[in-house]
């Protein structure tokens, strides 16, 4: 048997160590949320602010993602299916996708994109200007004020984002597959929807108030843990996004799992 | 044998160590009570068991190098770090071992004026000052409002209370951290470099002012600063930290006195 040489071992173990000790600090964040949240006061005026900052300002980006990807489902599905003598699937095609799979996730990873990265700046520059130090001086929690907050706006506002991008998708899925070749609104929806049941809505929608939990945690975790100066802000932005959309992305995949056992 | 830390744990727990207890019995209390207080980072040690007391109405002024623990100390009589060992009372209440809902209710006692101000940059003056009246208050819109008004009379900046802090000098915004500081009538007032980076002129009115806002409000004050000039201005008492200790601590004319070849030059250097 052959010995793995020493710094072999340490160039596996430090960054291991390193994603351990990052969980470590991830677990005993969401335990001091989760402490801060069941006491008073509530911060009821600050989750409105929350929500209109993450839900209201993301509503453009997320409403044009999902009908452009809407617009491309038509035109993209459209020959392969007509290819096949399938034309009449087209519109359960659009429905299904979108409501399934893409409107969902691409709901999570532009919100991980926008918010995420605002969320972990605005901490973040809040923490190395001493901000965050000012409202925990001020016998104020800012797990509360700043992390609770945000994360309980994101989990509210994902699912209602994700309903706006799907009606986007469907919206610009008929219209690029009526510039082809006309079908009524009622006609479309109709076929898309056939043989769908309100499971095949409420699990897709609902499982993105998970990527909203994901977005908010990591980009409050990220945010509020920031050292070094405006490259560390920068770096903090930078994380919030990659490791959310990550995370949103590794979720995707156990949920639909968890969906398929539970729900079909 | 019993350890500091034990001690302490004891005490704590024989007490309650609940903020709102035993305040009114322990009015003779000195302000602040540093005892044996020890704090590092990794290897490097800041503070080395080191005792500062700051009566009622009193201030004093914590000089020394650039890192050796002095907005580390006002960091630990907040609570907004942890000792690695020692005892820090505030009005005679220790407050190491405190949960953070009984520390709450101590910092409430206390205002603090950061380095830069560390005002709320999505806020606006006002916004900034009521901050605190809003969460620790029972106050009305229209009382807090008042009251805003009148804290911003007193730093001389009544006519800004819309502003943003992004649009105030360094100088004004000391002024506004310094109302919002005082906010909630605070009996003790930890004060980080408050003419750091502002020019003579600018510092020698905010020394005026803190001298003026200590005769109204009659409050303990621990004062951190380079500023040798602004520590004879506004201190009663003097501290100087070197190599993690207190070296010397008294009257700025004892530091004068003093035949320590360090606390001489240190004087010389900044006179």
């Amino acid at each position: 048997m052959t010995l793995m040489p020493s710094s072999t071992l340490t160039s596996v173990w430090s960054p291991a160590n390193r994603f351990l000790e990052w969980f470590g600090d991830l677990g005993f964040f969401a335990w001091q949320v989760l402490r801060a949240a069941v006491r008073r006061p509530f911060e009821g005026r600050e989750l409105i602010r929350q929500l209109d900052e993450i839900g209201s300002r993301s509503f453009p980006l997320v409403a044009l993602a999902g009908a452009a990807i809407g617009a491309v489902l038509a035109l993209e599905s459209r020959s392969s299916l007509v290819q096949f003598g399938a034309k009449s699937m087209l519109p359960a095609a659009i429905v299904f996708s979108i409501i399934h799979e893409t409107g969902p996730v691409v709901t999570g990873l532009i919100v991980s994109g926008r918010v995420g990265a605002g969320i972990g700046a605005e901490l973040g520059a809040m923490k190395v200007t001493e901000q965050i130090d000012a409202i925990e001086a001020s016998g104020v929690n800012p797990y509360k004020f700043l992390a609770f907050t945000r994360i309980v706006a994101c989990i509210l506002m994902l699912p209602l984002l994700t309903l706006a991008a799907d009606f986007c998708g469907v919206m610009m899925g008929w219209i690029a597959n009526t510039l082809v070749e006309p079908i009524s609104f009622h006609k479309f929806i109709n076929q898309g929807l056939a043989g769908t049941s309100f499971n095949d809505f409420l699990a897709p929608t609902f499982r993105t108030a998970v990527f909203g939990l994901i977005i908010g945690m990591i980009g409050c975790f990220q945010g509020m843990r920031t050292q070094g100066g405006t490259a560390g802000v920068g770096l903090s932005a930078t994380s919030s996004v990659v490791l959310s959309s990550l995370f949103v992305i590794l979720a995707d995949v156990i949920l639909v799992k968890l969906i398929l056992v539970f729900f079909s | 044998m019993m350890s500091p830390e034990q001690a302490v744990l004891l005490d704590v727990q024989e007490n309650g160590a609940t903020a709102a207890e035993s305040s009114a019995e322990k009015t003779d209390a000195p302000a602040v009570a540093i005892t044996g207080l020890h704090k590092s980072f990794a290897s490097q040690i800041v503070l080395n068991r080191i005792d500062l007391t700051v009566g009622s109405g009193e201030t004093l002024a914590v000089l020394g190098r650039s890192g050796t623990g002095k907005s580390v100390l006002l960091k630990l009589i907040i609570g907004l770090q942890k000792p690695d060992s020692g005892s820090i009372r505030i009005h005679g209440q220790e407050i190491t071992l405190l949960d953070l809902d009984a520390l709450n209710e101590i910092r409430k006692k206390m205002g603090f004026l950061f380095q830069h101000a560390a005002l709320y940059d999505s806020l606006t003056v006002e916004q900034n000052i009521a901050f605190p009246l809003k969460r620790h208050t029972k106050m009305t819109e229209s009382e807090q409002r008042d009251r805003v008004k009148e804290l911003l009379a007193g730093v001389g900046m009544e006519r800004d209370l819309e502003k943003m802090p992004s649009d105030l000098s360094g100088g004004m915004q000391k002024r506004v951290g310094l109302a919002r500081a005082l906010a909630l009538e605070p009996g003790i007032l930890l004060l980080d470099e408050p003419t750091a980076g502002l020019d003579p002129i600018t510092s020698g009115e905010i020394d005026e002012l803190i001298l003026k806002l200590q005769e109204e409000h009659d409050m303990a004050s621990v004062v951190v600063t380079h500023d040798l000039h602004s520590a004879k201005t506004i201190a009663d008492r003097i501290a100087l930290l070197h190599d993690g200790n207190v070296l010397i601590e008294g009257s700025f004319e004892e530091l004068e006195q003093s035949d320590d070849q360090f606390v001489s030059e240190f004087l010389k250097r900044d006179s």
